[in-house]
């Protein structure tokens, strides 16, 4: 019950008029991104995240968090209305969105994916509510040691989980752990990798110089090549009757849409899982236990809900891990650690001591984002139909403008830019060869921690490398890791073993 | 495909060379002294497991059949070395010639020239972009953008708004 006082507390600062105003704009400009066919919600926090200087850090959150659930929600969108993805998240909505709209039932679709999605999130902000407290008391017993094995598990996920290449994974992960050591030495506090003398360097490499350029000029010209010609937008307009047959359709699925929360919401904590696989998987799974499952990937509606709860359940999932343990679960959460650091509020179990007000400020107004995503996509359905039909190279001009000016603004420096610029062609080619760049940004975002925390503990013990596995914690958060690494090359031998036996026969 | 995975590992291999050789300018080993690895032990390992990992990426491509999927197309090669280019040339002026002439020659450039839009469009973004950005981070957040030249422009709107 304790929660539910500090919840209602929470209320009280997210129902403020100023906040309420961040959330209703921030969803919409969420959904725009979301919307937009190549831009998702961690393009979209990652070119916003310098404009949020207009407003106080704890606003500037609650409006981050609202664009990313407004992405989530507008992902959807494009998938539904072009047949392309608005963000890899998104994928699995096409699967039946795109069948529908060509039946001529986009306007069903578009209110399956808007309900399904509010579904998905409410669901998954309460399973929050009830983890994040119980998980922070938790992490309150965690000395440095046990934050190191922490942030190695998560680095692991990606190894054992990820889909990617386990080589290229490797690169990415050290790549972004060394980028993070650029600057002063937090120890010695001598500087260290400043590449001869670069004064632009002695700060370090900000998390969001990164990010800008990854996701925002890399992205563009990602998708330079993918959106030579105009899409096809399939018109849609939604009717009050068609809006109350949606929801009686949807009261009919509470199956698949639970289903799809829970699974999203325990998907989208792990690192290298997130938004994406839940969506894929929660697709696979209401086919599968389907009565008709032939009729998925023909326009069946409950292969959108599926998806769209999922989804969004992640996004709300892996949001708990970066409160409560500082550890973010996906790259746009990541970014949202580095931007709350930026404006001293250190996510983790202390945060909920010393700033209850801002912690459940920003939890409950999860709700009311999700409230305003809802009604504002239902709403603003004509509008997007305008704004799909926007030509690409519009958007792209005007990203690349907010690329280099956010990009000097937090810092002032056109070295930054510069690194904008460098990070975002390289950012292209290394994703064109397939190399992951989620791992690269939470490495990034996460390094400093790492090192510290390892470096303390040695401090601690002095010089005691079995530290990390005498603590119980630690040593089963390393275990864990462990076995995430081996597992790829187990797998690996195995396939290995059959191959060089194969001949034989 | 198989040439650029393989020219990519070889750059990833030499920029872990050129991060290790950086690295040693601090201790690399282990610090009798205060325990634990030095403060350029970080760095220089990690970069070594990078380098090592390229290096595996690298001999696994030479065990693999060249393919016929390519990995630039020409038209896609033609484009975004365009907007690199352009996009490089307008961080290389702001400082010259200041945000204002810069980014709206940039907009001009990318609207007008590569996307080949109608001067309505055009003129109308190219105007109002600036626009938005004064008054967006200049009177509002008090963030000045590099103006270069142009400067002295300034000094009017500066008395008026601030």
């Amino acid at each position: 019950m304790d929660t539910l006082a500090l919840l209602a507390d929470g209320f009280a600062t997210s129902l403020s008029p100023i906040n309420l105003l961040i959330v209703i704009l921030g969803v919409t400009a969420g959904l725009f991104i979301g919307a937009m066919p190549g831009l998702g919600s961690v393009n979209g926090v990652a070119i916003v995240l310098p404009l949020t200087f207009i407003v106080p850090p704890s606003s500037a959150i609650i409006l981050l968090c609202a664009i990313y659930y407004g992405a989530m929600y507008g992902g959807a969108i494009s998938s539904i209305l072009l047949g392309i993805p608005g963000a890899s998240t998104a994928v699995a909505t096409t699967f039946d969105g795109r069948p529908m709209a060509q039946q001529g039932k986009a306007g069903l679709a578009l209110i399956a994916a808007a309900v399904a999605s509010f579904v998905g999130g409410t669901i998954s902000v309460v399973l929050f509510t009830l983890f994040a407290v119980p998980l922070a008391d938790l992490a309150l017993a965690f000395g440095p040691a046990e934050e190191f094995a922490l942030v190695l598990m998560a680095f692991t996920t990606f190894v054992g989980l990820g889909g990617d290449d386990k080589l290229k994974t490797i690169i990415m992960i050290c790549l972004g752990l060394v980028l993070s050591t650029v600057g002063l030495d937090l120890i010695s506090g001598q500087p260290r990798l400043v590449f001869g003398d670069l004064p632009g360097f002695y700060s370090g490499i900000s998390f969001l110089v990164l990010a800008i350029g990854v996701y925002g000029i890399g992205e563009i010209l990602y998708t330079i090549e993918t959106s030579r010609t105009a899409p096809q937008v399939t018109p849609a307009k939604i009717t009050l009757r068609e809006l109350g047959d949606g929801i009686r359709t949807m009261n009919k699925m509470w199956r698949t849409m639970s289903l799809g929360s829970f699974l999203g919401f325990f998907v989208g904590m792990l690192p290298a899982a997130g938004a994406t696989p839940a969506a894929l998987m929660a697709y696979g799974i209401a086919r599968s236990t389907s009565k008709n499952p032939t009729s998925f990937g023909k326009g069946n509606i409950e292969g959108v809900a599926a998806p769209e709860t999922a989804n969004n359940a992640a996004s709300t999932g892996s949001l708990l891990p970066m409160l409560t343990l500082g550890i973010p679960g996906s790259p746009t959460t990541a970014l949202l650690l580095g931007g709350m650091v930026m404006w001293g509020l250190m996510p983790g179990p202390m945060l909920f001591i010393e700033q209850p007000d801002f912690v459940w400020g920003l939890i409950s107004s999860l709700y009311t984002a999700n409230f305003a995503a809802v009604a504002i996509n239902i709403a603003l359905i004509p509008l997007f139909v305008w704004a799909l039909r926007m030509p690409f190279t519009v958007l792209c001009a005007l990203v690349i403008v907010l690329c280099i000016v956010g990009g000097f603004a937090p810092s002032q420096k056109m070295h930054d830019v510069w690194l904008i610029a460098g990070f975002g062609v390289a950012g292209y080619l290394l994703r064109k060869a397939d190399y992951p760049l989620a791992p690269l940004v939470l490495a990034l975002v996460l390094g400093p921690l790492m090192e510290k925390s390892f470096r303390q503990t040695l401090i601690a013990e002095q010089g005691n490398v079995l530290a990390f596995i005498e603590r119980p914690l630690s040593g089963a958060f390393i275990a864990i890791a462990a076995l995430f690494f081996v597992l790829p090359l187990v797998k690996y031998l195995r396939k290995g073993g059959v191959r060089s036996i194969a001949p034989a026969e | 495909m198989l040439v650029a995975d393989r020219v990519i590992a070889i750059a990833i291999m030499a920029l872990s060379a050129y991060f290790m050789w950086h690295a040693t300018a601090l201790p690399i080993g282990w610090n009798g002294m205060t325990g634990g690895p030095g403060g350029g032990a970080f760095p220089f390992w990690l970069s070594l497991i990078m380098l090592l990992s390229a290096g595996g990426v690298l001999f696994r491509s030479l065990g693999q059949e060249r393919t016929s999927q390519h990995f630039f197309d020409s038209h896609t090669l033609r484009s975004v070395i365009a907007v690199v280019v352009s996009l490089f040339v307008t961080i290389a002026l702001i400082p010259i010639v200041g945000s204002y002439v810069a980014l709206p020659l940039f907009i001009f450039w990318y609207l007008r020239v590569f996307g080949g839009h109608g001067w309505i469009l055009t003129g109308s973004l190219t105007v109002s972009t600036p626009v938005f950005l004064f008054f967006f981070f200049e009177v509002t957040l008090r963030i000045l953008l590099p103006k270069g030249l142009t400067e002295p422009l300034f000094f009017p709107l500066y008395a008026m708004f601030f």
